[in-house]
């Protein structure tokens, strides 16, 4: 039988390598390290069809991660797609004629919205609304298009 | 001919009720070890002493364990993945199903295996030996003191074996996919974090670790309390433990999973 110090030092160090083990992965595998999004502000875009966008899709500039899609709603006065997006506050100097478009990342990846900065000397607020947008690409419907047009000649 | 058919008619009877029978007591043994886990507030070194037993000597199996499975499944997603050249996607795949699934349920088969049946053979024998009338005797609840610590320590051991589990398997899947197939150390991470969610995958698996953990426990020592005090019956005893905790891990993994992740 051990004495009663080294076992309780053993348990120690057992139940200290488990909450290392659950923090290790809390942090280097689970998206904790990269939260924060909430604290971004909100601003707003409408799309005809958002083809396989998704809660919390990536939202990047230049390829550049700058936020999160926090919401996505259907906008029955509009008939069209209402997504909100929280930017990382530290990427306050969009223009308010931004551009925001769905893309997908690699040819059959994930997709995310582009936003392409404009000209414009105010810059997009929390709350905002982009006007100009771009739906995302359905494959199906570009392969429907060509077909007519192969059709029409 | 009758008289033969009826006989089997009353055995599928017996069988019924003496399973419905023990169905019972296992629970009403749940209730009293739950009343019986006050005693561990006036005497904490028991469950030390059993956290010891069926936490830190259950470590290295776990350990190796899975170091080996986070290598296995590294070198399984490259092959399947490579073809599609989306070979940076292998640790979304080697992590997201260790949180989920290989972490909660092969800790507990291991768990099962490696501490449950070592329970049930030592509460059986204390039974058999009359150890446990014994205390009785002496007006100490023997629930109390022998069968709530190691029930205890089997809830808290699981979540924490699990973690460690899971954690030694990422890095088995790391030293796979980085050191010997020569990924890209930063995309492996990177691609982990931007598809595990915090609470949905890594939550969730704690969650269904307590569950399994806590039905191991209960299996474990209510076929020790339970066993027929005979050398057979505790042999029986043991590999009973070791079957019916390995087949309800299994069940309840697949129910968890369908409430969990199933939408």
């Amino acid at each position: 039988m051990k004495n009663s110090r080294t076992l309780e030092l053993m348990v120690g160090l057992f139940v200290a390598a488990g909450m290392a083990a659950l923090f290790m992965l809390a942090m280097s595998v689970s998206n904790l390290a990269s939260y924060g999004g909430d604290e971004g502000y909100k601003i707003k875009a409408r799309f005809d069809n958002i083809g396989g966008l998704k809660v919390r899709s990536p939202v990047s500039a230049s390829g550049v991660r700058v936020g999160r899609v926090t919401d996505i709603q259907y906008d029955t006065e509009g008939y069209e797609a209402l997504v909100t997006m929280s930017i990382d506050p530290q990427y306050k100097v969009f223009p308010i004629d931004t551009s925001a478009s769905i893309l997908t990342s690699g040819l059959l990846g994930e997709q995310y919205i582009g936003l392409e900065p404009g000209a414009e000397e105010e810059f997009l607020i929390q709350g905002s609304e982009i006007d100009i947008t771009q739906s995302a690409l359905v494959l199906e419907q570009i392969i429907g298009q060509f077909l007519y047009s192969k059709a029409d000649e | 001919m009758v008289n033969q058919l009826l006989d089997r008619i009353q055995i599928l009877g017996r069988v019924t009720l003496s399973s419905v029978a023990r169905l019972g007591r296992a629970n009403v043994f749940l209730m009293s070890v739950f009343a019986g886990l006050t005693g561990m507030l006036v005497r904490p070194g028991l469950l030390v002493k059993q956290l010891f037993s069926v936490g830190v000597q259950t470590l290295i199996i776990i350990v190796v364990a899975g170091l080996f499975v986070g290598m296995v499944m590294a070198l399984q997603a490259y092959y399947a993945l490579v073809d599609f050249g989306a070979e940076d996607s292998v640790s979304v795949m080697v992590v997201l199903s260790l949180l989920r699934e290989l972490g909660p349920v092969i800790t507990a088969l291991l768990f099962a295996g490696r501490a449950g049946s070592a329970l049930t053979a030592e509460i059986g024998l204390m039974k058999a030996t009359e150890q446990l009338s014994g205390m009785e005797m002496m007006a100490v609840n023997p629930i109390e003191r022998v069968v709530a610590p190691r029930f205890l320590a089997g809830i808290i051991s699981m979540p924490m074996l699990t973690a460690i589990f899971s954690a030694v398997g990422v890095i088995g899947g790391y030293l796979v996919a980085v050191e010997l197939l020569g990924l890209d150390s930063g995309a492996f991470w990177s691609q982990a974090q931007a598809k595990v969610e915090l609470y949905e995958d890594l939550g969730n698996g704690m969650i269904k670790s307590l569950v399994f953990g806590f039905v191991v426990a209960w299996i474990a020592v209510f076929e020790g309390y339970d066993c027929v005090p005979t050398s057979e019956g505790l042999g029986q005893a043991t590999t009973r433990t070791v079957v019916y905790s390995s087949l309800a891990i299994l069940a309840l993994d697949f129910v968890l999973t369908a409430l969990m992740f199933g939408k």
